[in-house]
């Protein structure tokens, strides 16, 4: 399946995911009451021994802060100009170490296994008239559907590029939805054929 | 044996079906017509998916009205465009997805997918995402995926219509070989000819019901 | 309130599909703007427009598990807990919510509503409810102070207002096509 993992054999990766994002809860709130440079300083440490724990380089570990980059500076211009510098580091750092911690967790559990564990947790939509089968048929409905839906989109703007209206967002929108509400139709023919049934 | 009594179709005012009496024994018959000819809804009446505004469609004795869940047991259904019958991202996910609706033991469900991924040449893409199949083997998937499910029936809708002529003969080979018995909606004709009783669709009404010469000839006669 | 049917959940992960195909895309170069713009907060808006608030939001939030989950579905190719748990986190969890907002408001329009109506309702689900947990994210999580959150998220309000323009005749000409669908 297509996601950000990253396999290796390492402790890290043999965790349960259940017991990953608890122990990313626990750190998450956790962070918060952090607020002196040097212990925020030891916990990035500790953070980035995590990945190494993991056999994932370093470089890795900074890829996932580059695209917070632009954010981050603004960040940390903000509470230099309103607070002071102490406090801007502090924040900034509490940041990466959100964002590392995290990264940690997806890069180290497979796609497949985090909706598992997400399927279990989510019994909270029962009201909703959502149960477990449903929800894991719907996520991988929606897993199935992304490629088939790319393909589509591409396509449409394939098709629009030769009549010359490639810019406009609504010549893309309404074939695109027109198309894929027909195909809900034969979809759901399709599981029910197949003995499905959502009672 | 299906059997479709005095079968009348309408969806709002337009009457697609207009009176259709076919009892469909042998073992391989086709379905032929123009588009907005009726088939593709004649198709969906064989299995419960459509049940008719008027008449009786009985399949080896069941009314699709009374029993649609044990009639699409029996019944099973090949849509025309594989990526909308394809439920799951993964080949052999794919082809459980019935049996598992159907509440069997774990064990039959791999001992009856791997036969099936056997059957039909997929053993080699067992764990492959779907998206990445060539069309041909798309097509299969979506096969091996209903007769997985043993189904005594298999209605097939154009299933080589979005195929080029290498997958369209692969596929008709397939479907030549099933020992289950087959009704194939389709304007290809080379499908169409390999069958024993060809049935010619216009206007809602059944125009022609031979064998396949005398059907074919009849089809493209109206056709212009 | 009542189950979903095998026709609810297909419209749900399509709608699920659709958005994380618009930010496969490049960004969509908005003819009359400089400012190239993200489609996915697009798939946001008809979603809740065109499925309503249950199934609307549903459908958003399957796309913020399977991001939630590793797959790289937000533009750029971002997926995972950093996202979430980074400064700009809570304008995706406001994507659920946006969707269900505009789907109730859209459901409450005489006649399905018109494009006029719809816009509306694109825009208080689409801008209003998605802000309304990004700020505060940015401000909790950031650190940033309150005004200075508020005044940077301004700068893509007119963006989005565009998107919720596109979205209203969209969704409009779609429910012309297919008036089946708000009988649910």
């Amino acid at each position: 399946m297509l996601g950000l993992y990253l396999h290796r054999e390492s402790p890290v990766h043999a965790l349960p995911a259940g017991w990953k994002l608890a122990g990313l809860a626990v750190a998450a709130t956790g962070v918060f009451f952090v607020t002196g440079p040097a212990p925020l300083g030891a916990a990035l440490l500790a953070c980035l021994g995590l990945f190494a724990l993991a056999w994932l380089p370093a470089r890795t570990a900074a890829d996932q802060l580059r695209p917070l980059l632009p954010i981050l500076l603004v960040l940390f211009a903000a509470q230099a100009a309103f607070a002071d510098w102490e406090t801007a580091v502090v924040v900034t750092a509490r940041v990466c170490l959100l964002v590392l911690l995290s990264a940690l967790v997806t890069l180290t559990t497979r796609a497949s296994e985090m909706i598992e564990t997400l399927e279990r947790v989510l019994g909270v939509l029962r009201p909703l008239g959502v149960n477990a089968g449903k929800l894991s048929l719907m996520l991988a409905l929606t897993i199935r559907l992304i490629p088939v839906l790319f393909d589509l989109v591409q396509e449409i703007r394939m098709a629009q590029r030769a009549r010359g209206v490639e810019r406009s967002a609504l010549a893309l929108l309404v074939p695109l939805l027109v198309k894929t509400l027909r195909m809900a139709d034969t979809l759901g023919d399709a599981l029910e054929a197949r003995g499905y049934d959502p009672r | 044996m299906i059997e479709l009594r005095n079968v009348r179709h309408r969806y709002g005012e337009r009457e697609v079906l207009r009176g259709i009496d076919l009892t469909l024994a042998e073992r391989r018959v086709a379905i032929v017509g123009s588009n907005g000819s009726g088939k593709s809804t004649l198709a969906r009446l064989l299995n419960g998916l459509i049940v008719p505004s008027e008449g009786q469609v009985l399949v080896d004795g069941l009314d699709t009205r009374k029993d649609a869940k044990a009639v699409r047991r029996r019944v099973g259904f090949v849509f025309q465009d594989p990526d909308v019958q394809i439920v799951y991202p993964t080949v052999e996910e794919d082809v459980a997805f019935g049996l598992k609706n159907l509440r069997l033991p774990r064990d039959e469900i791999t001992r009856r997918v791997d036969a099936a991924l056997e059957r039909f040449g997929l053993t080699g893409h067992r764990t492959w995402p779907a998206h990445l199949l060539s069309g041909g083997q798309k097509q299969l998937l979506a096969i091996a995926s209903v007769l997985v499910l043993e189904p005594a029936h298999v209605v097939f809708d154009e299933p080589t219509t979005l195929l080029d002529l290498r997958n369209r003969r692969a596929i008709a080979r397939v479907i030549r070989d099933l020992p289950e018995t087959a009704i194939v909606v389709s304007h290809d004709l080379d499908l169409v000819a390999e069958a024993e009783r060809v049935i010619v669709l216009d206007e809602g009404r059944v125009v022609a019901d031979d064998a396949p010469g005398p059907a074919i000839a009849a089809y493209v006669a109206r056709m212009g | 309130m009542t189950t979903l049917s095998t026709r609810d959940l297909v419209h749900c992960a399509l709608f699920a599909a659709i958005v994380a195909a618009l930010g496969l895309l490049p960004p969509i170069p908005l003819a009359f703007i400089p400012v190239p713009v993200t489609a996915q907060t697009l798939g946001v808006m008809l979603a809740g427009a065109l499925l309503g608030a249950k199934r609307g939001g549903l459908a958003l939030v399957l796309f913020v598990l399977l991001v939630l989950a590793g797959l790289p579905l937000l533009a750029g190719g971002r997926g995972g807990f950093g996202v979430v748990l980074g400064p700009t986190g809570g304008f995706l969890l406001g994507f659920p919510l946006g969707a269900f907002v505009i789907g109730w408001l859209a459901e409450r329009l005489p006649r399905g509503g018109n494009v006029l109506t719809l816009f509306v309702a694109c825009a208080l689900g689409g801008i209003g409810a998605v802000y309304a947990l990004g700020v505060p994210w940015l401000v909790l999580v950031g650190g940033l102070p309150v005004e200075k959150a508020l005044y940077g998220s301004l700068a893509f309000v007119p963006g989005d207002l565009i998107k919720a323009g596109v979205a209203a005749f969209a969704a409009a000409a779609v429910r012309r096509g297919y008036p089946t669908l708000a009988a649910h």
